[in-house]
């Protein structure tokens, strides 16, 4: 009877152990088949020329160069502006924000983390575009910004409230004002969670394209001032891959491989940056 | 020997709710002073008194005065960044930070910018850590992890971590319970030889211990002071039957 | 091994003891002399001083209840705190027993000498000898020192035995001679039971070191 109910127990263990395993590898397959299968179809167009040069007419070659700088100075104006702000939202919410106030706050971040960006690009569009008489860089970068915003607060303040009370009472009890606390004690402890957080943001924002859509445009030259259109990778992507031509399809390919790997890269380095040393 | 600390009338309140109820006490220089009682009984509530950390609770209210060398520490103006100096605390479970034990030590005293160079830091930090019987368990790995230590170590870094802003109270809040005996002993012997040069109260719900270390106890219950007298004549003959209930553990 | 708190505290309480243990022996020393060398200020002294080993008493007895209540001695520690306290009053006793050793030479020291009182003098070393050993067997820890002094007790015994003869055929033969004969079997009968007391600190002795009760056993 015991031998029975043991061995049953250890054969629906092992079933439920295969399973998980199997969804865990299922989920990684397709990963790893939408990567191979952008690596196989772009990896042949990409070459020096496609990488540094501006688009050219069909037929006579160019490249995205203009692009890849054009979503890096954006990613990095949209990153200084809603980094600092996001972060500080949470770090607000997570210390200070038991009130009304603070609830209110989460609530609509919560509810802007869910809208289209294509709305957040509307309303730039609106507010920025129009009175500018012209599309900008400045203005794709406020509006990547804007969808940052909220994500950064949320993941901040969760790792924030992660960080155990017992950690900042010994500091307190040291005679550290509230501030310095946080400063040096909380901060540096959630640091590798905040990390994750802002990255997974940037990553979200690197593969917007709806609001650089109104917002910056595109472009077909080098362009280093955020007051014109500026080229992005996910714009000329989406022109490459809705194009007529074959040979677009496949800039198209290489183009979203170079963002994937763009990506992957700072993933990459954010996670060594932050690794836990204590 | 005058007195450090002294409690008139206190109440203690959590919003509506009353966690202490009219304590008066005195808590003399340089001895140490248990408080014992069961759980919930308020006597870590009280403890908090004396560093104010019951300010970081929302609604915590305090009625009363308590004196330490003379001044209230709940007038308006009192500097609660000096008195948490001032009034150190050790918690039941040891919280090192994140961070070198050379820098969890000098933690305190870099806040409060009490060292003129880096030389001097270095010194402040090892007489902390030579205070708190920890040195030469330490002195090869200043810049190891604090977490590399056992559970007892990381509890004696967390002493010299508040002896290194030279306190003169020394608040421990039941420092041993997460111990195992022998980490225990040396806790205690670490209490009786620190007695010399601080003022120390201990909330312990280990009687025996409140026993064989403090000079003074007092005993708690239900947020009310029962008793408060000299550890010998409160183990050998209490005023109170309550006291003597608990301490031959008639009761929980 | 560091020293523990309670370390400290059974070394003074040990001290206490040792110290009391040696006034005592000078008190019972001091007393035959004072009888042998008819030295009634030496007496007057050995009376007064017995307050002083009072007060020890006390003060042992208060620390031993201190030490029981606050340390929570256990095993061998608490067998010495036990013991200790039950052999300071045996040696208040004794000394007790010295203190009318003198009273009795304050008195026979006004009259002239009965008899001669080599063989009490012998007794009194023996006690003397019997007293000493057991306090450096109780600080040695030696349970066997602390059987050979308890079988020496014999010693004592018999000499009482003699002297009592003698000195009641004293009484008999010599009726004017008899109050001083009286007080010379007092004295003989302190010292007596200064054996019997020394047996009781032997017996506390082998509860220390074995964790057995020997008194009132035939065989030890």
């Amino acid at each position: 009877m015991i031998g029975n109910s043991h061995s049953r127990r250890k054969l629906v263990s092992g079933t439920m152990t295969l399973i998980t395993a199997a969804c865990a590898i299922a989920a990684i397959f397709v990963l790893l088949l939408i990567l191979t299968h952008i690596a196989a179809k772009g990896l042949t167009t990409i070459n020096l020329e496609f990488l540094t040069d501006t688009p050219k007419p069909v037929g006579e070659g160019g490249g995205i160069g203009n692009a890849i700088l054009g979503s890096a100075l954006m990613t990095l104006l949209a990153t200084g502006i809603g980094l600092p702000i996001g972060i500080g939202a949470g770090v607000y919410l997570a210390e200070f924000g038991d009130n009304l106030f603070g609830n209110t706050v989460r609530f609509l971040a919560d509810t802007l983390i869910g809208v289209p960006s294509i709305i957040v690009g509307i309303f730039i569009y609106t507010l920025i575009v129009l009175p500018m008489g012209r599309q900008s860089g400045f203005a794709g970068a406020l509006s990547l910004a804007i969808i940052m915003i909220p994500i950064v607060a949320r993941t901040t303040e969760e790792m924030i409230r992660l960080v155990p009370q017992s950690m900042r009472e010994g500091a307190l009890a040291l005679g550290a004002p509230q501030w310095r606390v946080t400063w040096n004690i909380v901060m540096p402890a959630a640091a590798s969670g905040i990390a994750t957080g802002a990255m997974l943001s940037i990553a979200r924002i690197s593969g917007e394209t709806a609001p650089l859509l109104f917002t910056a445009l595109n472009s077909r030259f080098y362009n280093y001032f955020f007051d014109q259109p500026m080229a992005s990778l996910t714009v000329q992507i989406y022109n490459y891959a809705t194009g007529p031509f074959e040979i677009e399809h496949q800039m198209a390919w290489a183009a979203t491989l170079i963002l994937v790997g763009l990506i992957l890269l700072i993933n990459i380095v954010v996670r060594f940056l932050t690794r836990k040393r204590y | 020997m005058g007195n450090k600390i002294t409690v008139k009338n206190l109440n203690f309140f959590y919003g509506k709710d009353q966690a202490l109820f009219d304590i008066s006490l005195n808590i003399p220089e340089r001895e140490v002073m248990a408080f014992v009682g069961p759980s919930g009984c308020g006597k870590s509530t009280f403890l908090r008194v004396f560093n104010r950390m019951n300010d970081t609770i929302p609604y915590a209210r305090v009625e009363g005065e308590v004196k330490i060398d003379g001044k209230n520490i709940y007038k308006a103006k009192t500097d609660v960044v000096e008195l948490r100096r001032k009034v150190g605390m050790v918690f039941q479970k040891s919280n090192p930070f994140p961070k070198s034990i050379f820098d969890n030590v000098a933690y305190g005293i870099r806040i409060n910018r009490m060292h003129s160079s880096k030389k001097d830091l270095a010194v402040r930090v090892e007489r902390a850590l030579k205070n708190a019987a920890l040195w030469d368990e330490v002195k090869d790995r200043l810049t190891t992890s604090a977490f590399g230590l056992s559970g007892g170590q990381q509890q004696r870094l967390c002493i010299a971590r508040a002896l290194a802003v030279r306190p003169e109270v020394i608040l421990m809040d039941e420092p041993a319970s997460a111990l195992d005996p022998i980490a225990t002993q040396k806790i205690e012997e670490l209490v009786v030889e620190l007695k010399k040069d601080y003022t120390i109260v201990i909330v312990t719900h280990n009687m025996q211990q409140a026993a064989r270390i403090s000079d003074r106890t007092a005993f708690f219950m239900l947020g009310k002071l029962i008793e408060v007298n000299p550890t010998e004549k409160m183990f050998t003959n209490p005023d109170d039957k309550l006291t003597e209930d608990y301490i031959t553990g008639r009761f929980g | 091994m560091e020293t523990r708190i309670i370390d400290r505290k059974l070394d003074v309480l040990r001290d206490k003891l040792l110290l009391l243990g040696g006034t005592t022996e000078k008190a019972v020393y001091l007393a035959m002399r004072s009888l042998t060398e008819r030295d009634s200020d030496l007496a007057r002294k050995v009376i007064k001083d017995d307050k002083v080993i009072n007060k020890m008493e006390v003060g042992i007895d208060q620390m031993s209840v201190e030490i029981l209540a606050l340390q929570q001695p256990a095993a061998h520690d608490l067998r010495f705190v036990i013991s200790v306290a039950k052999i300071t009053p045996v040696l208040e006793r004794i000394a007790d027993h010295a203190a009318n050793i003198a009273e009795a030479a304050i008195v026979l020291n006004n009259e002239p000498e009965i008899t001669p009182y080599s063989e009490l003098q012998k007794m009194a070393e023996v006690a003397g000898e019997m007293l000493q050993t057991a306090l450096d067997a109780f600080t040695s820890e030696d349970s066997e020192l602390s059987r050979s002094v308890i079988k020496r007790d014999r010693e004592i015994d018999d000499a009482y035995n003699r002297i009592f003869d003698k000195l009641i055929r004293l009484m008999i033969e010599n009726p004017p001679l008899t109050t001083g004969a009286a007080h010379l079997l007092f004295v003989a009968k302190h010292l007596e039971r200064i054996g019997d007391y020394v047996k009781d600190i032997c017996e506390l002795n082998v509860y220390l070191i074995e964790a057995a009760f020997i008194k009132h056993k035939k065989r030890i």
